[in-house]
């Protein structure tokens, strides 16, 4: 049963990709990418479901399917079905009807190196699908070929490879340090490193560890490491944005939540978490600083991943129960929550002609349904109430006060008052400040519903995730809890 | 572990192939030719091949001869040919707004090492005579980390960039080589196979920043910030 699951959830991504390169006909290639996108998100809930029973390891040791790595299967799903369904309507803007079926090959392929990413039980097959991200998507960040966004892709390739060959470093060490245990040649999966990392000498086993968190975190995006983040979000075309953010973002997350599991249960969990921490509220306080001080719209988002990001780290270090659950939640909702902010900023930049947010105003004169969307979303994003963000921030919150990190989620709570009001103000200004006078009217776009009904499939979750926790969450995330270690 | 009985010629083989191609890092550092860079890289490569045949004939790991082969005919072949056709095309001979002077570069490049050794002798709790080979292994890991980071940091050039991203690569290769010669071999073809598409990935973008930036230099990379 998983095994056909399986196949359907890594076939349909790649029939997409098939038939976009082979028929090369734009519409064809559109209505295949969001086929294969929907078919992703139906099977990948079952997926997720069957994990429960326990986890399972196919196809001769490759693929191992647990409920940490089909949680963010389904995250991942959520966001190429949304960003799918949008970028039928947005990239029929952009006047490249010739090179609209490599793009959403590609696109497929950026879906399908991630969604294996999640499933693969080789720590080096995994560390080679994170690599085959970065490769797909630099031609993605770079589709407009403009000045800005060629820049974009190198920093991006640069900077992420340079990041992610020290999380092969990281590997390797962890592979010397199970030999010692395992003999000199073993199967390196995920459940060989945990077996053998309570036996493995300490101080390597934590430049080992330091050195996969710093090579995944620059893929994830956490400060320091963050600085090819802003550029690759922006400049991308928007639904592209939405990938890296809501699904790229998560993929390489679950690298180090890997690893923390690894090495729960060993001298090291201690320094391991609050390393996490570390990371994660360092990124929370930079992006606080610079969301603040913003005025490139998209750019505005991509900080607001590397806040988000942050979040979960945090979630991620602070462990126990209740702090596992609010990082997962999270992850979900910020999927959720950053697809809608980056579908709207591609509609104001798209009819504003401008990615500067001091050119943007009256957006409900020009957008009176997703605007209001787009409106609503930024209060999510803020981390108001109703709206589910709020919930996992909160859980995350009370997993920091409950633990020994209780001054860091002091600062978290400090820090998070100055998202809202800086966030907030940007939107404030877009919609209710009087108009520029010297601007000309913002164009009228064609092929709004595409545009918009992805928004509201990204909405209406959200409130009711902000209203209602569904109890089979509660044993997803208790069973990856369980899963990570436990209460060691 | 074949490291715990290793013999003194095993030693020095080893260790004389390792020392060598961290010294070839340091001409790169040190060079502000671009030909002289691409040359370091080939022998280097070529070395490395060296210690993954040597380390395959005494270890009796077979696969690693497949590896030898392959590295001395991507790394030391193809990527050197293919990167010195990007440098006779673009028309940059040489690195003109270098942040650090060669002579500084290698003074800060030989302090990452002395700070590589002081690590890896930390993480290493074999007794001699395997210590010897395993510190020796983990320092040059760790100091090329620090090195290819360093030619990220202080070189404008894209090719620069590209070979100091590739000399990361190498120096893991070449002590994984040594400390962990029974890792699965799927792994290191993918990994030859990954550097050949990022190459040509960044030829294709080199290509994009003439055309669109009308530079190779990433000081010209300018226009995101904050």
């Amino acid at each position: 049963m998983e095994l056909h699951l399986l196949t359907i959830l890594l076939w349909a991504p790649l029939t997409a990709i098939i038939l976009s390169l082979a028929v090369h006909r734009a519409r064809i290639a559109e209505y295949a990418t969001v086929l294969a996108a929907i078919i992703d998100l139906l099977v990948s809930i079952p997926l997720l479901r069957g994990t429960l029973r326990g986890s399972l390891v196919l196809l001769h040791g490759y693929c191992l399917i647990d409920t940490l790595g089909a949680w963010v299967v389904v995250c991942i799903s959520v966001v190429y079905t949304l960003a799918s369904i949008y970028a039928v309507g947005y990239m029929r803007l952009l006047d490249e009807q010739e090179r609209l079926p490599l793009f959403y090959a590609l696109f497929s392929g950026f879906a399908f190196t991630m969604l294996a990413a999640c499933v693969m039980n080789n720590v080096g097959v995994f560390w080679i699908t994170i690599e085959l991200t970065t490769l797909i998507s630099t031609f993605l960040v770079g589709f407009e070929q403009e000045a800005e966004s060629t820049e974009a892709a190198w920093k991006y390739i640069v900077v992420v490879s340079g990041g992610i060959s020290l999380a092969l470093l990281g590997t390797v060490l962890f592979y010397w340090g199970g030999s010692f245990v395992l003999g000199p040649s073993y199967a390196m999966t995920w459940a060989a490193l945990r077996s053998s990392a309570p036996k493995v000498y300490p101080p390597l086993l934590l430049v080992s560890f330091l050195l996969v968190l710093v090579g995944y975190g620059t893929k994830a995006g956490l400060a320091p490491m963050h600085t090819w983040l802003p550029d690759a979000h922006s400049e991308s075309p928007a639904p592209v944005s939405a990938m890296l953010s809501g699904a790229l973002l998560n993929a390489s997350m679950l690298g180090i939540a890997r690893f923390l599991g690894v090495v729960s249960g060993t001298s090291i969990t201690r320094f391991a978490h609050s390393a996490v921490v570390g990371f994660g509220i360092f990124s929370f306080v930079l992006a606080a600083l610079f969301i603040v001080r913003q005025n490139g719209i998209k750019r505005l988002m991509a900080y607001s991943s590397v806040e988000h990001i942050g979040v979960q780290a945090l979630g991620l270090g602070f462990a126990g129960p209740l702090g596992i659950a609010g990082a997962l939640y999270h992850m979900l909702n910020h999927s959720l929550n950053k697809s809608l902010m980056f579908f709207g900023a591609g509609n104001a930049m798209r009819a504003y002609q401008t990615k500067e947010i001091s050119k943007i105003r009256r957006v409900l004169n020009t957008f009176p349904v997703s605007g209001t969307l787009w409106l609503l979303g930024a209060l999510g994003i803020a981390g108001a109430p109703p709206f589910a963000l709020f919930v996992s921030e909160f859980t995350i919150l009370r997993a920091g006060i409950a633990g020994r990190f209780r001054w860091v989620a002091i600062v978290f709570v400090v820090v998070l008052i100055i998202v809202f009001i800086g966030f907030l103000a940007h939107f404030r200004a877009m919609y209710f400040d009087e108009e520029l006078q010297s601007t000309e009217r913002p164009l009228t776009l064609s092929g709004s519903g595409w545009r918009t009904v992805p928004m509201w499939l990204a909405f209406l979750p959200l409130l009711v995730l902000g209203l209602w926790w569904p109890h089979g969450l509660w044993q997803i995330f208790n069973k990856v809890f369980l899963d990570m270690g436990g209460a060691q | 572990m074949f490291l715990a009985h290793i013999n003194a010629l095993q030693a020095s083989i080893f260790s004389s192939l390792a020392i060598v191609s961290l010294l070839l890092t340091f001409v790169m550092l040190g060079s502000h030719w671009l030909k002289n860079y691409v040359y370091a890289f080939a022998a280097q490569s070529w070395l490395i091949a060296a210690l993954s045949a040597s380390v395959g004939y005494f270890t009796g790991y077979r696969e690693l001869y497949a590896i030898a082969a392959l590295t001395a005919l991507f790394r030391g072949l193809v990527l050197p040919m293919l990167l010195m056709r990007i440098v006779s095309r673009l028309n940059v001979k040489r690195e003109i707004h270098a942040v650090l002077q060669p002579a500084s570069s290698l003074v800060i490049g030989a302090f990452a090492v002395m700070f590589a050794f002081v690590i890896a002798n930390h993480m290493n709790l074999q007794p001699p005579p395997a210590a010897h080979v395993v510190v020796l292994a983990l320092t040059i890991m760790l100091s090329m980390k620090f090195l290819g980071f360093l030619m990220l940091a202080v070189r404008d050039e894209a090719i620069s960039q590209i070979l100091g991203l590739l000399v990361l690569e190498n120096g893991i290769f070449l002590g994984s080589q040594i400390l962990v010669p029974g890792m699965p071999l799927l792994i290191e073809i993918v990994i030859l196979f990954d550097l050949l598409i990022v190459v040509a990935c960044f030829g294709m973008l080199v290509r994009f920043l003439v055309i669109h930036a009308g530079t190779t230099s990433s000081r010209a990379l300018n226009r995101l910030v904050g």
